[in-house]
């Protein structure tokens, strides 16, 4: 196969997120519903992906040096706890820095015992996996058990920070004068494709936390200290050649650390998103239920890069964040057919590539969704849970020869022993 | 360097974790205003009491066997971090076919076994036919299958298998799959305990499936070290291109190796089931992170395993007794539990290092030696 010309990827995504939202319109009009592209679907999605964007960045910085990091899950779990708590006794914004804080001593714990000890970063992520939620019951029990409304497994609510609503294009107020709604006159034209899009956009733009807005801004900042800076060539070389990073001067244990602390940082703010009002509002023990593992799955998905991360972030906050207010199943039945489709696509890719067995298999799974689809009227609440593990499998399966993680990932390094 | 050094380096490192374990929650319980000495005395003095003993022994029980799943696939340098999900479904499975069927006693049993490590054999070994089909890292495939086990299948499947009913003269409800006749059911081990020592205190019972756990370790231990697929897959595990050279086929070796594994983490819901007959509606959780953290402890050794899971038992019992007598937050254990398993692996990442430095330096006087003879 020759490729003709391979877009740049500031085009490619938009692309395929235009091609998703026509299919998402498509299935929309067949199975006359319009929770699929409403403003609220994409709203949640949003709120739902910001947690896992977080800890994918998070991911992705710790592998980007070189270090496997599956403590992101207690990372996270220590953010929530500090998130609460900072918030609690000193505002929202520090609450944010607390919770940034705790996942980053997590971070240190994790990047201590890999860099300067060498030890094995699987055993070294399960190990904080396993430490992280004893301190957060701990420090729960010590703590919040003293404060009103708090117990071991809660803490009393959570303080937010303020919301934006973009004026012009998605209404609101600033200072008296009621904005003009263009994007919402727009949804409700009830045009194909082009209402579904406006709808979608409003629903971006409405009512976004200011964290929210920050954890985008992260991306392009992580894009550009990664790959434009100095930090950020010394930061990668120390996870595709740790060796060459050494001979040219670099000290790579000090970058290996920093990273992973940075790591711990993000998924501590993670943490600290999913404690606040924006989705939870409360300390909960167990609240993480397995989020930072989304994020890993996220990486991956996105190919060890930032905008890619966002993608699947995206991706696995939308059957969430529809999910959650679909009670009957019937908007995350519509999304079986969803999967038809993409599976549908996967078998054609396939079988254009040559690759046989992929085809066949892709083909077998899109006609499972499509029977389950048409012989059933909703599907139980669990579908959702794990669409984003199965999303990730799938893409494992049938893509796994264009995903390319940094060459020494997980792999020990010790100076001087080359 | 001598067999005792090579036992004493190897036994250092847990009990410097251990140490450490102690050392950190004493500061932490000093800190907060605790007297560590009270706390400690407290747990000690209640693990001497028979009926202690044998909720601790209960505790071990399917830790061990979690450990020993864990440890078969860590002999060939593969991780299964999925244990939780493959014990989970296994142990679902197996309590709803156990329900289903009557047969003699030995049959029953020996059914509902096979039944929960085939479906374990099977879930894990479909990570290894995708690490050898698709070069899917079992890691990430494992974490993977297992929330889609716990949040999905299961979640699923005990909605669809629930019975509602009554357990014995029906004073408790019970919520969960339907019973498994008596049949089903391994005894417990009361009269064995009682010929010697004494009569449990009523309602107690040390676990039958403790036996069971004992054949798994001998034969993990007769299956790793004394058979040719042990010597395989050690090999396989030290040195994978090796091996290949010498013929041991990898991709065979890496399903057989992952399937072994999951049959065994199926046996870790075994002694729940065998105690309650049925699948509850909320299982125990955490069993299969709580093996890893043990296979690690006990260096993926049958005996040293053995010593892991009691040590979390002991751990998981005492915050009883802690919250009791309100000498220390019962949550101390927890971050003792976390605190040794991340000092052991940083022990025995020094002690193998301070192996390696003590080897290099003898072979180096040896050398010296024989030149000078020369």
């Amino acid at each position: 196969m020759r490729r003709v010309t391979a877009l740049p990827a500031w085009l490619r995504w938009p692309l395929y997120a235009g091609v998703g939202i026509f299919v998402l319109t498509l299935v929309e009009t067949l199975d006359d519903t319009d929770r699929l592209t409403s403003a609220s679907a994409s709203q949640s999605m949003l709120r739902w992906g910001v947690p896992v964007l977080l800890a994918g960045l998070g991911g992705l910085f710790a592998e980007r040096a070189g270090v496997v990091n599956i403590g992101l899950e207690g990372m996270m779990i220590l953010g929530t706890w500090f998130g609460a708590w900072g918030a609690v006794n000193y505002g929202p914004w520090v609450g944010l820095l607390t919770g940034i804080g705790g996942g980053a001593l997590g971070g240190l714990l994790h990047a201590v015992a890999t860099v300067l000890f060498g030890v094995d970063h699987i055993i070294s992520g399960v190990a904080i996996n396993i430490l992280a939620p004893g301190i957060t019951r701990f420090l729960a029990s010590e703590i919040f058990t003293g404060y009103p409304g708090g117990s071991i497994t809660q803490s009393p609510r959570v303080p937010g920070v303020g919301h934006f609503t973009f004026p012009v294009l998605a209404g609101g107020e600033v200072g008296g004068w009621l904005s003009p709604n263009l994007l919402g006159s727009l949804g409700d034209r009830d045009w194909f494709f082009v209402s579904n899009v406006a709808n979608l956009a409003r629903g971006l733009l409405t009512q976004v936390s200011l964290v929210t807005i920050v954890a985008l801004a992260l991306v392009p900042l992580s894009t550009w200290l990664l790959w434009r800076t100095r930090f950020g060539l010394r930061l990668r070389i120390c996870g595709e050649h740790p060796v060459a990073g050494e001979a040219q001067g670099i000290d790579v244990y000090r970058y290996k650390i920093t990273a992973v602390t940075m790591s711990g940082g993000f998924a501590g703010l993670a943490g600290a998103f999913i404690a606040s009002p924006e989705l939870s509002g409360i300390y909960l023990e167990g609240q993480t239920t397995g989020r930072g593992f989304i994020g890993l799955a996220a990486l991956i998905f996105g190919n060890w890069h930032p905008v890619g991360v966002l993608g699947g972030a995206l991706l696995f906050g939308y059957p969430f964040g529809l999910g959650l207010r679909d009670l009957g199943g019937t908007a995350s039945h519509s999304l079986l057919l969803v999967n038809a489709v993409a599976l549908a696509a996967i078998a054609a890719w396939s079988l254009s590539k040559g690759r046989r067995t992929n085809a066949a298999v892709a083909c077998v799974l899109a006609v499972v969704a499509a029977a389950w689809y048409l012989l059933s009227e909703t599907v139980p609440d669990w579908w959702v849970n794990i669409l984003p593990f199965a999303i990730v499998l799938l893409v494992l399966v049938f893509f796994a020869q264009r995903l390319r993680m940094p060459a020494a990932d997980g792999q020990r390094y010790r100076r001087g022993e080359h | 360097m001598s067999a005792l050094r090579r036992l004493v380096l190897a036994l250092a490192a847990p009990a410097a974790a251990v140490g450490f374990a102690l050392v950190t929650s004493s500061l932490i319980l000093l800190l907060i205003g605790s007297n560590p000495l009270v706390a400690y005395g407290d747990m000690l003095e209640h693990a001497s009491k028979l009926e202690t003993l044998v909720d601790i022994l209960n505790r071990a029980t399917p830790l061990y066997v979690s450990g020993i799943a864990v440890a078969i696939a860590f002999r060939m340098n593969l991780f299964n971090i999925g244990v939780e999900g493959q014990f989970l479904l296994a142990f679902l499975v197996a309590a709803h076919a156990g329900s289903l069927v009557s047969l003699p006693a030995a049959l029953h049993i020996a059914f509902i076994l096979v039944v929960a490590m085939s479906v374990g054999a099977a879930y894990a070994g479909a990570a290894g036919v995708l690490k050898v089909t698709r070069g899917v890292n079992e890691v990430i495939s494992t974490i993977m299958l297992n929330a889609i086990a716990v949040s999905g299948l299961v979640a699923w499947l005990i909605k669809e298998w629930q019975a509602g009913g009554s357990i014995g003269t029906g004073t408790t409800t019970r919520v969960g799959t339907a019973p498994i006749d008596e049949s089903g059911l391994l005894p417990d081990l009361n009269g064995v305990l009682e010929l010697v020592t004494r009569d449990l205190r009523p309602g107690k019972e040390l676990t039958g499936v403790l036996v069971l756990a004992l054949v798994v370790g001998v034969v993990y231990h007769v299956l790793v070290n004394r058979t040719v697929f042990g010597f395989d897959l050690r090999a396989s595990g030290f040195n994978p291109f090796a091996a290949r050279v010498g013929g041991v086929p990898p991709k065979r070796m890496i399903i057989l190796a992952m399937s072994i594994s999951g049959a065994v983490a199926g046996l870790v819901g075994m002694a729940e089931l065998m105690q309650s007959g049925y699948f509850p509606s909320n299982p125990i959780q955490g069993l299969g992170y709580a093996g890893i953290a043990v296979a690690l402890l006990g260096r993926n050794h049958p005996v040293g395993i053995a010593f892991g899971a009691l040590i979390f038992a002991f751990l998981d019992v005492s915050s009883g007794v802690l919250q009791f007598s309100g000498a220390a937050p019962r949550e101390i254990v927890v971050i003792m539990q976390g605190v040794i398993i991340l000092a052991a692996v940083v022990a025995y990442e020094m002690a193998h290092r301070a192996r390696n430095r003590e080897e290099a330096r003898s072979a180096a006087a040896a050398l010296h030696e024989a030149r000078a003879e020369a």
